[in-house]
């Protein structure tokens, strides 16, 4: 048994070592790498508490593995019988005291953390956002600005940015993990949190409350640019408008079926809500409902056969999918058509 | 199982003797082979979500069954393993323990665990009607009140009958415990199995209440309109988690609690020392359980409370941690100085040692509610509760299967097969968890039937993956070790260990009234005490008389099945009203086996004091 357990051995020393060279986890999306506030502050709560772990443990261990090695019966001891200690009053009290110190080194930062993440005190002069989660997708609405905007989420580097929660249907969670920590999102009351990013980039963002059939494909994406830029962003966003006509012909028959069966739940037009997405500046988007590969093929498939890709989500009650006209034909026109609507000269490749 | 009442009574008589036994030891055997059934569903479940999640964006399975996977998993390890084996040792083992010749109720002793089977049942018939439980194992509202089809309707009724099955059982520990002892047997001198067992029973008395609550209320919400939980209609639904977790924090006490005491047991037994600060270790026990009622909070770190309640949650959490760890160092220093003997027990007990440690960390770490923010719901949290649960719980459990098997059936399970199993399962397990920490850091959230590719998360999860496989194989091997042992093993003496407590100081497995004389308990370890004094069995504590046994009854089968028949009535109601009439015949059976118990009299029956001295004329 001894051979395959060292052969084991090695194995797992391999495996770790692959581990660590793959290092910490996707950029911009691992808590690893805090390139936030609120990721950052965790991150510090997290280092406390595991070099005390740690210690612990070593502590733990040495005293384990000299028991095991020392006390093991050995062969001519089978009669020995151990002294039969009851305790010990002295050690009982080390034992006890000690880890209540460690733990008030652990406890101290945790609660100033934790009141300085839920601190509100300068969120009226702060950029606000209404944050919605719904089965399976996020919209934002830029109070102040009256702008809409859904799955991707523009704000400017270095300052907090307010983000006020709710749900429309079941308890989501907002986790932007290089950002921030998680806020649930609830359907009764509004959770408030603030984010914060140090530098520009498009970082990755997911739903952590269990919420039904595509509750794994629930992503999102906050993308940080400049102060100067998101100003920009904001007035670009201002300036559309569902009339605004596409070039190509094709893009003009795809806005005409858009139109006809689409506006009904979704809105091309930043300043306008709607039940659906907005999709005011989709020709910008990372992704294609939060998680598919942006490109025309798969918008089609995404058109013509949501269910697919994304089990249950709302687009199943469209009536287009059940009077069977949108065909490929008319979806890569509208594909067409969203793929143009690219309002602002600020999109993700801004975000470098 | 069979093999083990090697008599001439015929399969039939058997069962019957089965579905009518009183007897705890019995019924500690239907425990037994019922948790353990349970136990490899819950693990096939296992296994398919890890095949899931072999490779990113797999389709092994569709969301809408990995949603049921989940939720099942979870639901089956908690209520339908791990419960359920834990009342299968405390069944075995108490009893014996204090001297008594049975529980306080054993009439109560068998309905708890027929109410608890055919909740057991319940709960998985949904997968034969249309899908079963989807929305996670902790069902939160609104995702649960508005979960189309039955299935989440026979996880509300599976539970609340088990639920009232484990009520009925705490309940008569608490009673058995309090009022059975032999004499001689104070407080200070149970073993620290009892005291746990003690402690747990009366963590259930409290924590079940919580759970019966919520799930009437969600109950209401599904199938009578009501709006408890829906915002819409001035409902709350966090109301659901504050009355989930009230419950779901203290379980994770009465599960592990148990599994300290057989380690306890188990580290003492061979070492061949009496437990280190043994009046510490009963102290941490009861304070573990009082903290563990004022801290379910910290499941709810961001549902949005304000700092002021997380920090104190987060503070009362991290103070379990103390007397956690005091019973981690009064193991350590139980072994200091021993005479250590490594067999399959002790090893599961070695291995306990760590990995529970890291569970313990991964506790403290996730107290921390800032730092939570981060973990909350990723493959961190994961990583933690299988720690604990899994390195605290099933390793006790499995220990103590290994442990107690000669008590319970007479025949010492293979010790070579006993270390395969130990070495498949505790390597297959830390593959499969170890590596979830860093995945849940990475980004990955708990509860996700595909990942993207392209995230770093690939290799992690494969890894994962091949762990869970390994744990897959251990246990096959558990089976194969039962099996062969049941069919080949030699019959052991009544004390194969060297014990310490009275239930090695009779035959195994024990004759029906366990004890001819009531034992007289002279100190903490009262078999070690008579035996460090020369003498071979425990001082009896009454002279040779006749023993007033309990007599079986089916009407506990009877009245389970009744509740069981009326669920169903309760579920399909919401479609049609005469379903009205199935949920009227159900608890007509209940009632009316209850109405006949209550009349008609059973006062039991004597063992003979002739019949005794003729069997041990006989030995």
């Amino acid at each position: 048994m001894k051979g395959w357990i060292s052969k084991l051995r090695t194995l797992s020393l391999f495996a770790f070592m692959v581990l660590i060279l793959s290092a910490c986890g996707k950029e911009n999306l691992t808590s690893l790498v805090p390139k936030g506030y609120g990721a950052e502050q965790s991150f510090n709560v997290m280092i406390i508490s595991i070099l005390v772990m740690i210690i612990v443990f070593v502590v733990v261990m040495a005293i384990y593995l000299y028991v095991i090695l020392r006390f093991r019966r050995k062969k001519g001891q089978e009669d020995d019988i151990p002294k039969q200690t009851e305790g010990n009053k002295t050690l009982e009290t080390i034992w006890t005291i000690i880890p209540i110190i460690l733990l008030i080194v652990i406890a101290v930062p945790t609660i100033t953390a934790t009141y300085d993440l839920a601190d509100t005190s300068d969120q009226e002069d702060a950029i606000n956002i209404n944050v919605q989660g719904e089965q399976f997708w996020w919209h934002f609405e830029y109070a102040n600005e009256g702008l809409q905007a859904s799955q991707d989420l523009y704000i400017p580097t270095g300052e907090k940015v307010y983000l006020n929660m709710e749900s429309t249907d079941v308890i989501h969670s907002f986790w932007l993990p290089s950002i921030s920590g998680k806020m649930d999102v609830n359907p009764e009351n509004e959770n408030s949190m603030y984010i914060e990013a140090y530098e520009e980039g498009v970082y990755w963002g997911k739903c952590t409350e269990f919420c039904g059939s595509s509750h794994s494909l629930m992503d999102f994406k906050v993308i940080a640019v400049s102060p100067e830029e998101y100003n920009q962003w904001v007035e670009d966003m201002k300036g559309t408008s569902e009339q605004s006509t596409p070039e190509t012909t094709t893009a003009q028959e795809g806005q005409e079926l858009f139109s006809n069966n689409c506006l009904q739940c979704h809105a091309t037009d930043a300043n306008q809500p709607s039940a659906g997405p907005n999709l005011a500046n989709f020709g910008d988007r990372t992704t294609i409902a939060g998680v598919l590969d942006y490109n025309k093929e798969e918008l089609v498939n995404w058109i013509t056969n949501p269910a697919e890709q994304k089990p249950a989500n709302g687009m199943l009650d469209a009536p287009y999918l059940e009077e069977g006209h949108i065909g490929n034909e008319e979806a890569e026109k509208i594909a067409d058509y969203l793929m143009q609507l690219q309002p602002s000269e600020i999109t993700p490749e801004s975000a470098k | 199982m069979s093999t083990m009442v090697a008599n001439q009574k015929g399969f039939g008589a058997k069962i019957w003797d089965y579905l009518t036994t009183v007897d705890h030891k019995k019924i500690a055997i239907l425990y037994l082979v019922a948790g353990g059934f349970f136990f490899l569903i819950g693990g096939l479940e296992a296994l398919a979500i890890r095949w899931q999640l072999v490779e990113p964006m797999n389709d092994f399975v569709s969301s809408g069954f990995y949603n049921e996977l989940i939720t099942m998993h979870g639901t089956t390890m908690i209520f339908l393993a791990a419960m359920p084996l834990i009342f299968a040792f405390m069944n075995a083992v108490v009893p014996l323990q204090i001297g008594a010749r049975d529980v306080a109720f054993p009439f109560l002793n068998s309905l708890g665990f027929w109410l608890f089977l055919f909740g057991g049942i319940m709960l998985n018939v949904g997968w034969f009607t249309g899908g079963a439980a989807d929305a996670g194992w902790t069902a939160y509202a609104p995702l649960s009140t508005t979960s189309p089809g039955e299935g989440v309707d026979y996880y509300v009724l599976g539970l609340q009958i088990s639920g009232a099955g484990t009520l009925i059982g705490g309940i008569n520990f608490l009673v058995t415990i309090v009022n059975m002892r032999a004499p001689g047997m104070t407080y200070m001198r149970m073993p620290l199995f009892t005291w746990t067992a003690f402690v747990a029973s009366a963590l259930i008395l409290f924590a079940f209440p919580a759970l019966t609550v919520g799930l009437f209320l969600m109950m209401f919400d599904r199938l009578f309109d009501s709006g408890f939980f829906d915002p819409s209609m001035g409902g709350n639904s966090v109301i659901w988690q504050h009355l989930f977790w009230i419950f779901g924090h203290p379980e994770v006490y009465i599960l592990v609690l148990p599994a300290f005491g057989i380690f306890s047991e188990i580290f003492s037994t061979f070492s061949k020392k009496r437990l280190f600060g043994y009046t510490a270790m009963v102290f941490a026990t009861v304070l573990i359980a009082f903290f563990g009622f004022m801290v379910w909070a910290h499941h709810m770190f961001t549902v949005g409370l304000g700092p002021a309640a997380n920090s104190i949650f987060a503070v009362a959490t991290m103070a379990i941690a103390v007397p956690t760890g005091i019973k981690i160092f009064n193991w350590l220093f139980t072994l200091w100085g021993g005479s250590i003997t490594i067999n399959t027990p002790m090893l599961w007990g070695l291995g306990f040692i760590p990995t529970f440690t890291v569970g313990g960390f991964t506790g403290v770490m996730l107290a921390a509610a800032a730092a939570d923010f981060q973990y909350h719901d990723t493959y961190f949290v994961v990583a933690h509760f299988h720690y604990v649960i899994v390195g605290g719980v099933v390793f006790g459990l499995i220990a103590g299967t290994h442990y107690w098997w000669p008590k319970m059936f007479g025949k010492v399970l293979n010790d070579k097969l006993g270390k395969v199993t130990f070495w498949l399962f505790f390597t297959g397990f830390h593959l499969t968890f170890f590596i979830q920490h860093f995945l849940g850091l990475m980004g990955m959230p708990r509860r996700y039937w595909v990942y993207l590719e392209d995230q770093g998360l690939n290799l992690g999860n494969m890894i994962s993956t091949i762990g869970a496989l390994l744990m897959g194989v251990g246990t096959i091997v558990l089976l194969y070790n039962i099996v062969v042992t049941s069919i080949k093993g030699e019959k052991v003496s009544g004390d194969p260990w060297d014990g310490r407590t009275l239930e090695w100081a009779i035959p195994s497995p024990p004759p029906h009234y366990n004890f001819k004389q009531t034992p007289l308990v002279r100190g903490l370890d009262p078999l070690w005490v008579e035996k460090s004094e020369g003498r071979k069995g425990i001082t009896p504590a009454e002279p040779l008389d006749d023993i007033h046994m309990p007599n079986g009854s089916i009407l506990p089968f009877i009245m389970s099945l009744g509740l069981f028949i009326a669920g169903f009535g309760f579920i399909y109601q919401k479609y049609d009203l005469s379903w009205l009439i199935v949920l009227f015949i159900g608890m007509g059976i209940t009632l009316g086996a209850m109405l006949t118990r209550s009349l008609k009299d059973d006062l039991g029956h004597h063992i003979h004091k002739e019949d005794l001295e003729k069997e041990e004329a006989g030995e």
